[in-house]
């Protein structure tokens, strides 16, 4: 199993937001997350990065049967986590290409490999950028500063692709984006499909899973997942809306 | 505020004069004594002082300096300077060594299109006109003591003379080392005039060969005239036992544009005094600053600009880091004089402190009296945001690289500025070695000598 989580509580500041969270996912599976706003997604897949404020309180997480959670967030990406930021931060002055540079080498040290040589990093870079249908125009640019929300979302896509984790949880990659760059983003994680890797998607809507096709459908309510599918639920949700499972949930 | 006579350097003052005086032609005499005995009414500044309130010089005073009065052989210098050539940066370099002026033939020599480069002290004999008609006349002297000091001692520094309509299109870079020689006082005067018209991009780099202590007093007047164009950088990078005072007057005449940019990399105590003049309507000034202080080091920047006419610009931008025990302090203050409508003047000073026992104090003040301007300022103390750390930290880069990439991240706004390619690429390179605590002073005048490095990033535009 490549991360299984069990019975995860986490608080911010005090505030419990997830009560008892279980997740299994396998390798070349495809997971949804789906809930109302403010459920707690964005705050399970902080928990599972590594993020300090988010403290876990009660549970555990591992990850390729590794205990994950006294581990720094550099080293759970080193082990091949990746988050898809829901909100990708601006960093002015630093260039995408310094960016990945500097984390591709750090990922291989830690796994005692060598370096990538410059001609072999630009030929990577230049391959990737393909994928997401980035221009050249914007690698030379400091990483998400002045981006548009689509060209955030790309980013965090390409730099997916640049680093191939064996884990990627993309929090909202869909939102804000138009049908066009949706596809891009979309084909994006399917060509990066292995059997050996696995995507966790967090959305609100059901549009993004009509091109990227989920194994399983979670629904995530009130720092709990309620109810676990196919690719149906997120349709059937879809149709019903948030409100059945409220309901459901108090029945 | 009378001197301490108890402090060990008055003693000395009288004797540095006598010493120098030989040097210089009666005229010059008279002021330098006139200048000594103001100073010597005056005295030197200390923390009672509104100016000086965050920045105590008690312990740089105190020591046994020695001014370099002797007579020196330039040349046998000269060689001992010129070890490495320039390998990136197509400059014309003067030396200026322990505040004497090393040359191999000439002290002074005027070029075929007019411009004249060279020693100041030979200035002085060789063209008095010019020299008197602005030496001294952009300077506070009155009331500031290192001016007073520095009329009175100084025993030389740099004289440009750009002629009209001319334009220098190889940059000057002005080399001040100190070093070999324990406790040693320097006192360097420069002074650079623009005609109409003219262009000249000057590169003033401080440093300190090794590890001796040293004072330094360094005044530059530069006059920008009309239409003229003066793109200057500084570069300060002295060991932790110096002292450097350093004072900037920019006087601009109209439509000029002026762009200085310091670069404070490493010093024990740095004091800059900025004072920009703005007397020509349509002249432009862009006053930028980038100071990296960690141990205990000391840094200061005064920046005075003042808009005395319609439609000018001027904008002030200066960031730090500070780190460990080191104390930082901003002053800015702009004062738009009543007929001065339609300026445009900003200020901005951001910091990021790193520890919780280094010191950031910084006031930023405007003083307005015309109605119809645009004026702000900004200042603000940070700490490296949280979320840009664990973005970075989750694309598997460990905490020590990812504040670093932040902390470079932020310099890099100031460094962008600097518009001569090979320099900005030297001085990005020292930025990152000074972030990663490898930046030696003993790379040795650092801008020319040191071998090309392993470039951290990849300019793509040249390799597709
Ligand atoms: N940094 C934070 N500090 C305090 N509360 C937070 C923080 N982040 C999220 N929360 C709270 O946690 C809850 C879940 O948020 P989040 O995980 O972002 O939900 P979702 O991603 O499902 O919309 C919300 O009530 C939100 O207000
Ligand atoms: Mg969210």
């Amino acid at each position: 199993m490549l991360l299984n989580i069990k019975d995860l509580h986490v608080s911010i500041n005090g505030k419990e937001i997830l009560n008892g969270v279980n997740l299994e996912v396998n390798k070349g599976e495809v997971h949804a997350i789906m809930g109302p706003n403010g459920t707690g997604k964005s705050t399970l897949a902080a928990a599972i990065a590594g993020k300090e404020a988010y403290e876990v309180t009660q549970g555990s997480i591992s990850f390729n049967g590794k205990d994950i959670l006294d581990m720094q967030p550099e080293v759970r990406a080193q082990e091949g986590i990746f988050l898809g930021f829901q909100y990708p931060v601006e960093i002015p002055g630093v260039s995408i290409t310094n960016f990945m540079r500097t984390a591709l080498n750090e990922i291989k040290k830690y796994h005692g490999q060598e370096p990538l040589t410059a001609a072999a990093f630009l030929k990577k870079m230049n391959e990737k950028q393909k994928l997401v249908e980035i221009t050249s125009k914007l690698k030379n640019r400091s990483v998400n500063e002045g981006f548009s929300g689509g060209e955030k979302k790309k980013n965090e896509i390409f730099q997916m692709a640049m680093l191939e984790p064996q884990l990627a949880i993309l929090d909202e990659t869909d939102s804000g984006l138009d049908i066009d760059a949706l596809k891009i983003v979309a084909n994006g994680v399917n060509k990066l499909k292995t059997p050996d890797n696995a995507t966790v998607v967090i959305t609100h809507y059901q549009r993004l899973l009509d091109f990227i096709v989920p194994d399983f459908v979670h629904i995530l309510y009130d720092g709990k997942i309620v109810m676990t599918g196919g690719k149906e639920l997120a349709l059937e949700l879809e149709e019903k809306g948030y409100e059945w499972i409220k309901q459901r949930v108090k029945a | 505020m009378k001197m301490q006579k108890s402090q060990p350097l008055f003693q000395k003052l009288d004797q540095w004069l006598e010493e120098s005086q030989g040097f210089f032609n009666a005229n010059c005499q008279a002021k330098r004594a006139e200048a000594l005995l103001k100073l010597k009414k005056l005295g030197l500044p200390d923390k009672k002082m509104e100016k000086w309130r965050n920045t105590d010089l008690s312990e740089a005073l105190k020591f046994d300096y020695k001014l370099w009065t002797k007579e020196f052989s330039p040349a046998q210098i000269q060689n001992d300077l010129f070890q490495c050539d320039v390998h990136d940066l197509d400059a014309f370099t003067i030396n200026l060594y322990r505040g004497r002026y090393v040359y191999q033939d000439q002290a002074i020599f005027k070029m075929e299109n007019g411009a004249i480069i060279g020693s100041m002290a030979a200035a002085i004999e060789k063209y008095p006109e010019l020299v008197s008609q602005h030496f001294d006349k952009y300077t506070n002297s009155e009331n500031k003591a290192f001016d007073l000091l520095n009329t009175a001692l100084f025993l030389d520094g740099l004289f440009i003379y750009v002629p009209k309509n001319t334009k220098l299109e190889q940059p000057i870079q002005l080399i001040n080392a100190v070093g070999r020689e324990e406790n040693t006082f320097v006192q360097n005067r420069n002074l650079i005039i623009l005609e109409e018209g003219s262009e000249l991009t000057l590169i003033h780099c401080d440093d300190s060969y090794d590890y001796k202590r040293s004072f330094t007093n360094s005044l530059s007047e530069f006059y920008i005239g009309k239409n003229a164009k003066l793109d200057h950088y500084k570069i300060q990078n002295i060991n932790n036992n110096s002292f450097l005072i350093n004072s900037d007057y920019f006087y601009q005449e109209r439509d000029s544009r002026l762009n200085t940019n310091k670069m404070i990399l490493n010093g024990g105590l740095i004091r800059n005094e900025v004072v920009n003049t703005i007397n020509g309507e349509g002249a432009e000034s862009d006053i930028l600053g980038l100071y990296l202080a960690d141990e205990k080091q000391h840094i200061d920047n005064q920046v005075f600009v003042e808009h005395a006419v319609p439609n000018c610009r001027s904008n002030e931008l200066f960031k730090g880091i500070v780190d460990d025990y080191a104390h930082a302090v901003f002053n800015g203050h702009i004062l738009v004089k009543p007929d001065a409508q339609k300026t445009l003047a900003y200020q901005n000073n951001n910091n990021i402190i790193l520890t919780d026992k280094a010191k950031i104090n910084t006031k930023p003040f405007l003083e307005i009296y015309a109605d119809d301007v645009k004026c702000s300022h900004g200042a603000t103390i940070g700490q490296l945001d949280e979320n840009s750390l664990f973005y970075i930290r989750q694309r598997g880069i460990g905490i020590d690289n990812a504040r670093m990439l932040l902390m470079y991240a932020f310099a890099a706004e100031v460094i962008n500025h600097i518009k001569i390619e090979s320099l900005r690429t030297r001085i990005d390179d020292m930025v990152k070695k000074r972030l990663r605590g490898e930046l030696s002073i003993c790379d040795q005048c650092v801008l020319q000598c040191s071998t090309p490095e392993y470039h951290f990033e990849i300019d793509m535009a040249k390799i597709d």
